[in-house]
């Protein structure tokens, strides 16, 4: 097989995983996927290595994704696996992160043999339990637990199973719409697999799968071997929620890795900012591969030459039952604490810390939150404060880093809710100065459309500790959150805006690089 | 037949077609950038000399042109300023916060065209249902109207939260300027883009009022230019839609003519599609810089909602500047004969979506180009004659492609055609899976300067056995201008649940919507029937994408859910049981019945004529190097049939039949390619 025959079948493995994803974006319910294309979708060998991604799709759960398959594997052997088979779970430590993200896992067949397996995540409306807060104590409390299991078997979904689900969540038409969505979305990624195969004239996965890994791991190991070997330090405080976090890493290049050790970072958290070691992975992972091989495809060989180690029973390895359902709030900075010890081994070649951590305005009304109304509502818009300066250039204004969202346009937030934004603009000055600056964040004002108390669900970060600069350059000016008529909020947790009065947020802007002037 | 006379303005040539009731006659030559209406000019006086008929003579003129998106694209419009709600003035900026290249962190979101400066904010504010919870500030107005006096402001867009529900500040507004301000170019996104989502419908109102002073100057030349010529016909455009509409809504609404050409082309494919009774057919357009690829199904287009203009970074979707107007579905990419070739860092061929352009254009052409292109691959495959080009305008020189093409090893220029064409194959096949369909078993009709070269082996990638090569395939976009429906589509979006639905309300908007699309179709099309479709473009509640539906006369809430369920089926599958469905936008087109081009006899069939040479031909497929036939188009006359491998050659480009192809030429000497494996 010459070398240009492998590479159009990897093209087209690409666009298998692609037609694959997009499936699942044109079908899903959930707003993330939907607005954001916040999805993920790959096709894996039958040891559970993945070969190819769709590009949708935000890092955590790509790269946690990875893993999960595996774990799929160990709970149901290949051996019995039937085509028309799906398994799913949502299951923190199995999956993605936290039980709103529920994985689907399908077998693919062709000729009769298992070839190989497609998964696909998506963030579903509602997983019911204390809904989207942090201020859950236990994974228990955060709603309905998954695990590793068949959903439909040779083509037969488990009604009983779907009842059990519809029974435990807010939205239950969606979520079982998504889980339909999901199963879709595998079976396009089998049926063009299956195509691609017979193309080609194939029995199995096995020589590409191998060729894909390997280029891509050489690959990788040649960028490495271009860098300074050593080991490096960096630290980095954040809010948190009971107490401040003391974020450390040590990152280590060696001759065909990158490990980076998050030895000395805090204990988890009593409250639901932890973090599960498979996306705590994925954040890290992410990263790196940013400034190290980013035009190197992600699959198993890219990413297994980065290896991440977090004490067991750290917020970076929260250990279950701890509560997880914001665990973004921790994995959306690991690149800043990455690039705090990379800027040491690469000057010049990383970003300032940034804000990182999406400023998300969760609101809503009604029943156990403001009391009963004749519109309850419950309501995500994704928004991002200012990002970190970056070599020779300013930091991007409004725009997420690590994660890879988009905003909901303000018209669609209020034609679906009962809520007025009164002002969205950028918060001039808040991007730290510097010879390049740091990203602007910007300010929201939120009134309720008749003048009803709502609620917020607090998951914000760089309220007490900013972005900081690189370099000379300054920090980014704190993220505030606060009601119109002046009171402070906190930063984390589900509070109420009484009647009358509006929610106003200043998010954070990014650090600056460089002496000013 | 009348007489017709068709323009279209590329980017870098104007082609012409005339249609006469005695034959077609077609002409290209040089676009003139400074005066675009200068090369129309001049060729029209040209093509009418050849083609012996007097200008008094046409009829219709019908026009389309580029000049609205270079003008986005170089970003050489009107000195623009933007109006908003207070607090808002920033969306333009802040569009969707997005990272469309997410591994890479030097990443830009592309400027906006109206800088902050002057991005002004009045008082004022529209809840999502209409109600007015803060009346606007008519004394702003004044202290704006004299910035924009100060600042010699050309033209402005206003842009207010919620006008598509109520656009009463948005017109006041509007008046108020223009009272102020006689000359000032006003466009209300009420207007010009009447639909939910602010960042969109600014964006697309800025770029109309940023392109419509220029397109107003250059249209009023254009028709006096034609008038004195003698040409007294009136003029109609070509919209992005597939329709065509008077020059004075074109001046109104001139960010509707922003993807003329490639519609043209559409249009052309669709006519060869009805001329040999194709149901289901992939149209295929490869120039020197980008490939188009078009559904059509049953002689109807896939229609979008938006598009975008000025992808800055490697043509990926989020790049550009979004603009929603009714557009002919297609797909894009940056791979065209000009496309750059190189290693990446794992030693893959990567092509494109770098072009070398016309300057210094691919290696071969030896006018200082250095990086290996598609074109030098195909000269190297054997595919191009190097003394034929451009109708031996433009020798070709194989040491040039093949020093250019060494760093790429041996086998380079198999690899730039497979990951080419495999690239093509890949954004054909996620085309149709977002639209419900696939490509295999299609026929694919084939234009461009580009395309007949690789038609064949894209075919094959794709599952299609059958591929057309239309005649006159290098002015395929003017010659769709003749085969355009004269129409307009009017936009709405109005939030329904279908459980809340109004019929008397539904009705209502589209009696008015109706009133409106006619006003513009009426003025080229004074009497006959009108065509009207109704679209509502729905989705489950709670989806975040919509799907388009035709409205039947009568329709209920129970039928319109019954058709959603179906045409929802057919896009993803399965149907959702048990979940609401809500609508979000309505539209409606009206258009001029266009009569369906006579289906081809079939012709007896005649052997080839002995090649005027053999060259060897590689075919990519297996690598295999054989001698092919080289026969002049011209010199086929219908019911030839010639079995690959062969070459099939003509001035524009040159169609490649690999073994185990036989083309047959149709009684319209169209060229029609079959996989007979």
């Amino acid at each position: 097989m010459n070398d240009i025959r492998l590479q159009v079948m990897w093209n087209r493995l690409l666009s298998v995983v692609e037609e694959q994803g997009r499936t699942l974006v044109r079908t899903a319910f959930s707003t993330s996927a939907r607005e954001a294309g916040d999805i993920s979708a790959g096709v894996f060998d039958v040891q559970g290595r993945m070969l190819a991604q769709a590009v949708t799709g935000t890092p955590g759960h790509v790269n946690s994704m990875a893993r999960s398959v595996k774990h799929f594997l160990d709970r149901i052997p290949a051996e019995t696996m039937k085509p028309g088979d799906h398994y799913f779970t949502n299951d923190p430590w199995m999956g993605t992160g936290h039980l709103y993200d529920v994985v689907v896992t399908s077998p693919a067949f062709h000729k009769g043999k298992l070839v190989g397996l497609f998964s696909c995540t998506v963030h579903v409306v509602d997983i019911g339990g204390i809904g989207m807060s942090s201020d859950a104590k236990q994974v228990y409390q955060e709603g309905l637990r998954l695990p590793i299991m068949p959903v439909a078997r040779q083509g037969v979904v488990d009604e009983w199973l779907m009842d059990l689900v519809r029974a435990n969540v807010r939205e239950p038409v969606q979520v079982e719409g998504d889980i339909y969505a999901l199963m879709a979305c595998n079976e396009t990624g089998e049926r063009r697999l299956s195509d691609m195969l017979a193309e080609n004239g194939l029995d199995d996965l096995e020589m590409l799968g191998e060729h894909i890994i390997e280029r891509s791991r050489a690959a990788m190991v040649a960028e490495i071997a271009k860098l300074p070997r050593g080991s490096w330090t960096s630290h980095m405080r954040i809010d948190g929620m009971e107490a401040p976090i003391d974020l450390h890493a040590k990152l280590t290049i060696a001759g065909d890795h990158i490990e980076v050790d998050y030895d000395g970072t805090s204990a988890q958290s009593a409250f639901g900012i932890n973090c599960p070691y498979c996306y705590t992975d994925a954040y890290t992972a992410f990263g790196i591969r940013c400034i190290v091989g980013p035009e190197v495809p992600n699959n198993h060989g890219s990413l297994e030459v980065i290896r991440v180690k977090a004490p067991e029973g750290s917020i970076l390895n929260a250990q279950f039952p701890a509560a997880v359902n914001a665990r973004s709030t921790m994995g959306h900075m690991l690149p800043d604490v990455v690039y705090g010890a990379l800027d040491q081994a690469l000057p010049g070649r990383v970003p300032a810390e940034g804000t990182s951590n999406l400023w998300n305005l969760k609101l809503g009304a009604g029943q156990g939150l403001t009391g009963p109304t004749k519109q309850p509502f419950m309501v995500v818009m994704f928004h991002s404060g200012g990002a970190g300066a970056r070599p020779h250039q300013h930091g991007l204004a409004a725009t997420p880093f690590p994660s890879g969202v988009k905003n909901v346009p303000v018209e669609v937030t209020e034609t679906v809710a009962p809520l007025v934004v009164w002002k969205k603009a950028l918060r001039d000055g808040s991007g730290g100065a510097g010879q390049w600056r740091g990203g602007d964040g910007q300010v929201m004002e939120v009134a309720h459309r008749h003048g009803e108390a709502f609620a917020i669900f607090a998951t914000f970060e760089r309220v007490t500790y900013p972005a900081r600069g690189r370099h000379g350059g300054e920090d980014g000016a704190r993220g505030v959150v606060r009601l119109g008529s002046g009171t402070a909020l906190k930063a984390k947790g589900m509070q109420v805006i009484p009647a009358g009065d509006r929610l106003v947020v200043e998010m954070p802007g990014g650090g600056g690089m460089g002496k000013a002037g | 037949m009348r007489t017709r006379l068709a323009v279209d303005i590329g980017g870098t040539f104007t082609d012409l077609v005339l249609e006469t009731p005695s034959g077609t006659h077609s002409h290209k030559l040089l676009t003139s950038p400074d005066a675009p209406e200068r090369a129309v000019l001049e060729g029209t006086e040209q093509l009418l000399a050849k083609a012996g008929v007097s200008p008094g003579a046409v009829e219709l003129v019908l026009h389309g042109t580029t000049l609205a998106t270079n003008a986005l694209i170089e970003r050489k419009g009107a000195r623009t300023a933007l109006i908003t709600t207070q607090g808002f003035r920033d969306s333009v900026e802040i569009a969707y916060e997005h990272r469309f290249a997410q591994y890479d962190i030097y990443m830009e979101r592309p400027a906006p065209l109206v800088p902050r400066a002057l991005r002004l904010e009045v008082p004022e504010r529209v809840a999502a249902d209409g109600e007015i919870l803060l009346p606007m500030d008519e004394a702003a107005l004044d202290a704006i109207a004299e910035t924009l006096k100060a600042k010699q402001i050309e033209a402005v867009a206003i842009c207010f939260l919620h006008s598509f529900t109520n656009d009463a500040h948005e017109r006041r507004a509007g008046e108020i300027l223009a009272a102020k301000l006689p000359g000032l170019s006003i466009s209300l996104s009420c207007d010009v883009c009447p639909e939910v989502r602010e960042y969109d419908r600014a964006s697309t109102t800025i770029a109309n009022a940023y392109v419509r002073p220029l397109m107003d100057t250059y249209l009023a030349r254009l028709q006096q230019g034609l008038a004195s010529f003698g040409v007294g016909a009136p003029v109609l455009m070509m919209m992005s839609s597939g329709g065509l509409c008077t020059v004075e809504a074109a001046r109104l609404y001139p960010v509707r003519l922003v993807e003329s050409g490639p519609a043209g082309g559409a249009i052309l494919a669709r006519q060869v599609a009805a001329q040999n009774a194709l149901e289901k057919v992939l149209a295929f357009d490869m120039g020197g810089t980008t490939a188009k690829l078009t559904l059509i199904e049953k002689g109807r287009f896939h229609m979008a909602r938006s598009f975008e203009v000025a992808r800055a970074y490697r043509f990926v979707q989020g790049s550009g500047l979004p603009i929603r107007i009714p557009v002919i579905e297609l797909v894009e990419i940056g791979a065209g004969g000009g496309s750059i070739a190189r290693r990446d860092a794992l030693g893959r061929i990567q092509v494109g979506p770098d072009s070398s352009g016309s300057a210094p254009g691919p290696a071969c052409y030896g006018l200082g180009g250095e990086a290996p292109t598609v074109t030098d691959a195909d000269l190297l495959l054997g595919r191009l004659d190097p003394a034929r080009f451009a109708g031996g305008r433009i020798p070709l020189h194989e040491d040039r492609a093949a020093a250019a093409m060494a760093p790429l090893g041996a086998e380079g220029a198999v690899g730039i055609a497979e990951i080419v064409d495999e690239t093509m194959a890949s954004a054909a096949r996620v085309h149709a899976v977002e639209n419900g369909e696939d490509t295999a078993g299609r026929t694919m009709i084939a234009f461009g300067g580009a395309a007949p070269l690789h038609a064949a082996r894209l075919a094959q990638k794709l599952g299609i056995h059958r591929v057309l090569v239309p005649k006159g395939a290098g002015v395929g976009s003017a010659f769709g201008f003749l085969a355009a429906p004269i129409g307009f589509e009017v936009v709405r979006t109005r939030y329904m649940r279908l459980a809340a639905l109004d019929a008397a309300v539904l009705d209502a908007m589209f009696t008015e919507m109706r009133a409106e699309a006619e006003a513009v179709v009426r003025q080229a099309s004074p009497g006959g029937a009108l065509l009207e479709t109704r679209t509502a473009f729905m989705r489950y509640r709670g989806q975040g994408h919509e799907i388009s539906v035709t409205v039947a006369p009568g329709s209920t809430a129970e039928s319109l859910y019954a058709d959603f369920v179906e045409a929802y089926r057919g896009v993803f599958g399965r149907a959702i049981p048990g979940l609401q469905a809500e609508v979000m936008t309505w539209a409606l087109s009206l258009s001029e019945p266009v009569p369906e081009p006579e289906v081809l006899a079939p012709v007896p069939a005649l052997p080839a004529p002995a090649p005027l040479a053999l060259r060897p031909l590689t075919d990519p497929a297996d690598g295999s190097t054989r001698e092919a036939a080289v026969l002049p188009r011209a010199s086929l006359l219908p019911g030839t049939q010639v079995t690959g491998p062969a070459l099939i050659v003509e001035d524009e480009t040159t169609t490649v039949v690999p073994a185990g192809w036989v083309a047959g030429i149709n009684a319209a000497g169209q060229i029609l390619l079959e996989y007979t494996p």
